[in-house]
């Protein structure tokens, strides 16, 4: 029986050691906001921040987390999704069908903690999630109008 | 939206759900209080539901995955509703109600770019009949002639008595009433709801993980199942050792699924997985066990002058004229397999007994999985149910064939009362999808002295979607969808240039790999194909290539209309920027009018900077401009990713390309600006999903021919040298 620190709150857990702590989450701990989408981080839907790091939790084994490191997902990124970036997404109707949104978000939350005015290289580095809807433009955009900067591009 | 639990209780969801996962999640079970098939008391008609409160339900049909058609719809219903947009939720009507009330829905099917275009005359009426009646219904209460009532914003007043009712105060007297023969609808010009750019409905729950995708689905007791199809396309199954993995945690039961797959169900869908990985299994690789991408080629190769071909669009005496022409132009291009890539894989939830069996599934045609399950299941559809869940993206993966859920009803069944998950790893949904079908053309044309173009010849050879997905609708050898874009004049997919001699013919050729509808379709490479070679003649004439397109489109005003705005907005004939070369692409397919401009630059060492796009797009009604553009620039990322990167080779029998790092897809790095003029000419309704993804590769090969003075002819980019020659 592990221990982790999921969303503020102390989460016990029976999984295998090498249990990826995305199927740990949506599995053990129902939180299936945290999406499934390619299982080698290559796509970024399982992203979540672990000690506020931008983490690729498919490929995460749950057995490298110590019970003192603070895991967030899109869940628990902010109450009522109040983070600027939700307002942001909801303002400018940036998702189409969604599922490689929650990772998107917590991507471009790590990036404007790290970088609260990115530059179109900033953004270009960070967000590397794949969307295959193509909402790449309109996601660009609500960083920039979350961290207070002009929604246009050079 | 709300997501619905079938004939499992309420609390017996919640309770389970509450213990398992600590987490309290409101669902509502649409149609709970009466029997399938009767209609819910509060339902003014099939499309229209307002609850005393005056929330108004919308019932869709068609399946949202991204594109909109969700907010769409709605907008359109609540038009003629007159209701107030800011009460407006929806729900799907499940395929098994359809059934039972003689399809009063109409079709789910949510492909081809048609959620709007081919219900927009139905769906309205469904808006206004509802307003009449809520009228009537009104009229009668106050005792006054129907016609001295107005609607607006989901209240009805009587002017001469300054009465007023709320449409929940009366939408139960309403239901009760004979709807009207006729309504009559409203002029898209008085339009207030539709036609605006209104948020979609569907976001909130987009942002905070609360979204319920297929694979998100809980329900209690659920197990969890991983499964392995033969990787040799036309192979069977020929052995597993259960035993081998049976004392691995969690593991419940190895299950053959029909001829060909073997799945592996668990308490999670992980440790069905890693079992699955295990598990020693033996396939019988059968007839295209050594079939190659090479093989795949020469085979539509020597299709490009095979006598024997079906036609599709013929004028004058094409080859007559091309062998009197005072100059030829030739060239041959060639488009690859794909595959559709959703973010979310395939998943099906399955609940079997010998009386029942329930799906959840996200699927772009309810009644399609419906049929699926029902024959599967070996039930008539009339005991099956299917429970539509969100998309986690479609692009006709999830339309004309349900592989999937065929697949989970056989697991399902056996576990008799248990439900079960089939979730496919990416490994397993890249290496049995149903792939954008191969083909290549050779195209000819013909010059007078004048350099005009006097006789144009394509000869497409390759695959037929509809031989492997409905061979019923081949008609004496020929598949009509293949000339999409190519068409005579018509309200679909026609050609945009008049040519005197003009000859459009397919050699079908049908490799072992499934083909299957990838949005866009066939519009995809025959629009590269048609706009590269124009380009071409143009150049070899001397022309400039928006003039000499010109000549030849002055029987096309509509798609000389999209290509004129683009090019005008784009400032084509005036320079570009320093290094920045442009090229132009337009297309009509879905219904709809569309063309690009692209801005592209290419550096010494050969690397392609894709910089600016201007599109536009004319779908005869625009319902909601900012999901159009949403759309287009959609369109842009998923054409060009297949431009760029989209090839799945065929080695021995099997797809080579088996997750996102031997099958790369655009990224935010190099997603282009995208600058989308919505221009809608009236008078006829165009979708908007896929039409513009065509452009996007012809438009950005043009440019690069212009950077570099190469014809790329073969896609993907990633194997050409870009350097200038």
């Amino acid at each position: 029986m592990a221990t982790l620190d999921v969303n503020g709150q102390k989460r016990e857990l029976d999984a295998e050691p090498d249990t990826p702590l995305l199927w740990v989450l949506r599995e053990q701990l129902g939180l299936t906001g945290t999406k499934y989408g390619c299982g080698i981080a290559q796509c970024g839907a399982c992203t979540v921040h672990v000690d506020g790091v931008p983490t690729r939790s498919c490929v995460r084994p749950v057995s490298s987390l110590e019970p003192g490191q603070k895991i967030v997902t899109i869940e628990g990124l902010a109450p009522g999704a109040s983070h600027p970036l939700q307002k942001a997404w909801l303002e400018m109707d940036v998702p189409q069908c969604g599922f490689c949104q929650s990772g998107m978000l917590m991507a471009a939350a790590a990036l404007l903690k790290a970088k609260p005015r990115p530059t179109d290289a900033d953004i270009d580095a960070a967000m590397s999630n794949i969307c295959r809807c193509g909402t790449y433009n309109r996601v660009r955009a609500a960083i920039k109008r979350a961290a207070g900067l002009p929604t246009t591009r050079a | 939206m709300d997501t619905p639990l079938g004939s499992l209780s309420r609390r017996g969801f919640l309770g389970a759900s509450a213990a398992a996962t600590g987490l309290v999640v409101g669902f509502h079970v649409p149609f709970a209080a009466h029997a399938q098939g009767a209609a819910a008391p509060d339902e003014v008609n099939a499309w229209v539901v307002i609850r005393p409160d005056d929330t108004v339900v919308i019932r869709i049909a068609r399946s949202e995955m991204g594109q909109g058609t969700l907010t769409g719809l709605a907008q359109l219903v609540a038009e003629e509703l007159d209701c107030d947009w800011a009460r407006v939720t929806t729900e799907y009507p499940t395929p098994g109600q359809n059934l039972a009330r003689n399809r009063v829905w109409g079709n789910f099917s949510t492909g081809g770019s048609r959620g709007i275009r081919e219900s927009h005359d139905y769906v309205r009426k469904g808006g206004a009949t509802a307003r009449l009646m809520l009228v009537q219904a009104a009229a009668d209460r106050w005792s006054v002639p129907a016609a001295e009532c107005r609607t607006a914003a989901g209240v009805i007043s009587h002017g001469p008595s300054g009465r007023t009712l709320r449409y929940g105060e009366v939408a139960d007297a309403a239901a009760r009433l004979t709807p009207p023969a006729e309504v009559t609808l409203k002029d898209p010009k008085s339009w207030r709801i539709a036609g605006r750019s209104v948020q979609r409905l569907d976001t909130r729950a987009k942002l905070d993980g609360s979204q319920v995708y297929g694979m998100d689905l809980k329900l209690p007791g659920l197990l969890n199942a991983a499964i392995r199809d033969c990787p040799v396309f036309g192979g069977r199954l020929k052995s597993f050792d259960a035993a081998a993995i049976a004392s691995r945690p969690g593991v419940r039961k190895v299950v053959r699924v029909g001829d060909t797959a073997v799945a592996v169900v668990a308490d999670t869908w992980w440790r069905a997985r890693t079992a699955l990985d295990a598990l020693p299994v033996e396939w019988d690789e059968g007839p295209n066990a050594s079939a190659s991408s090479a093989g795949v080629a020469a085979v539509l190769r020597a299709g490009l002058d095979a006598p024997e071909a079906a036609v599709g669009h013929q004028v004058g005496d094409a080859k007559a004229a091309l062998a009197g022409a005072s100059r030829r132009v030739e060239a041959v291009y060639a488009y690859p397999h794909q595959n559709h890539a959703t973010m979310e894989t395939m998943n099906a939830t399955v609940r079997y007994t010998p009386e029942r069996c329930e799906v959840w599934t996200p699927t772009q045609n309810g009644e399609a999985a419906l049929a699926a399950a029902a024959e599967a299941a070996g039930l008539p559809p009339a005991k099956c149910e299917v429970y539509k869940l969100h998309l986690g993206g479609g692009f006709g993966r999830r339309g004309a064939v349900h592989d999937w859920v065929r697949q989970a009803v056989l697991i399902a069944k056996e576990l008799p009362g248990t439900p079960v998950k089939l979730i496919w790893s990416r490994e397993e949904d890249m290496t049995h999808g149903r792939y954008h079908p191969v083909t290549m053309c050779k195209l000819q044309a013909g010059l007078d002295d004048k350099g005009a173009l006097t006789a144009l010849h394509l000869r497409i050879s390759g695959q037929s979607i509809l031989a492997g997905v409905a061979p019923q609708n081949i008609k004496d050898g020929k598949d009509p969808v293949v000339f999409q874009g190519l068409n005579a004049p018509g309200p679909e997919a026609s050609i945009g240039y008049t040519v005197p001699n003009l000859l459009i013919d397919h050699a079908m050729r049908n490799p072992s790999v499934p083909p299957g509808f990838w949005r866009g379709v066939n519009l995809n490479q025959n629009a590269i194909y048609l706009e590269c070679f124009i380009d071409e003649v143009a150049h070899a004439a001397g022309q400039d290539p928006l003039a000499f397109r010109r000549a030849l489109m002055a029987q096309h005003p509509k798609h000389l209309g999209v290509l004129e705005a683009v090019a005008e907005r784009a400032g084509w004939g005036r320079p570009a920027p320093k290094g920045v070369f442009r090229g132009l692409a337009q297309t009509m397919g879905f219904g709809s009018y569309v063309a690009a401009c692209a801005e592209v630059s290419v550096s010494d060492a050969g690397e392609l900077t894709i910089h600016r796009i201007v599109a536009a797009t004319d779908c005869g009604h625009a319902v909601n401009p900012q999901q159009i553009e949403a759309q287009v620039e959609g369109s842009f990322a998923y054409g060009l990713s297949a431009a760029l990167y989209g090839e799945c080779t065929v080695k021995n029998g099997r797809i080579e390309q088996t997750n996102f790092d031997t099958y790369p897809v655009m990224k935010m790095d190099r997603m282009p600006r995208v600058e989308t003029i919505v221009m809608p000419s009236g008078g006829f309704w165009g979708g908007v999903g896929e039409p513009t993804i065509a452009v996007a590769a012809p438009a950005v090969l043009n440019a690069i021919f212009a950077a570099i003075g190469k014809r790329i002819r073969e896609l993907p980019l990633k194997h050409h040298d870009l350097r200038r020659a």
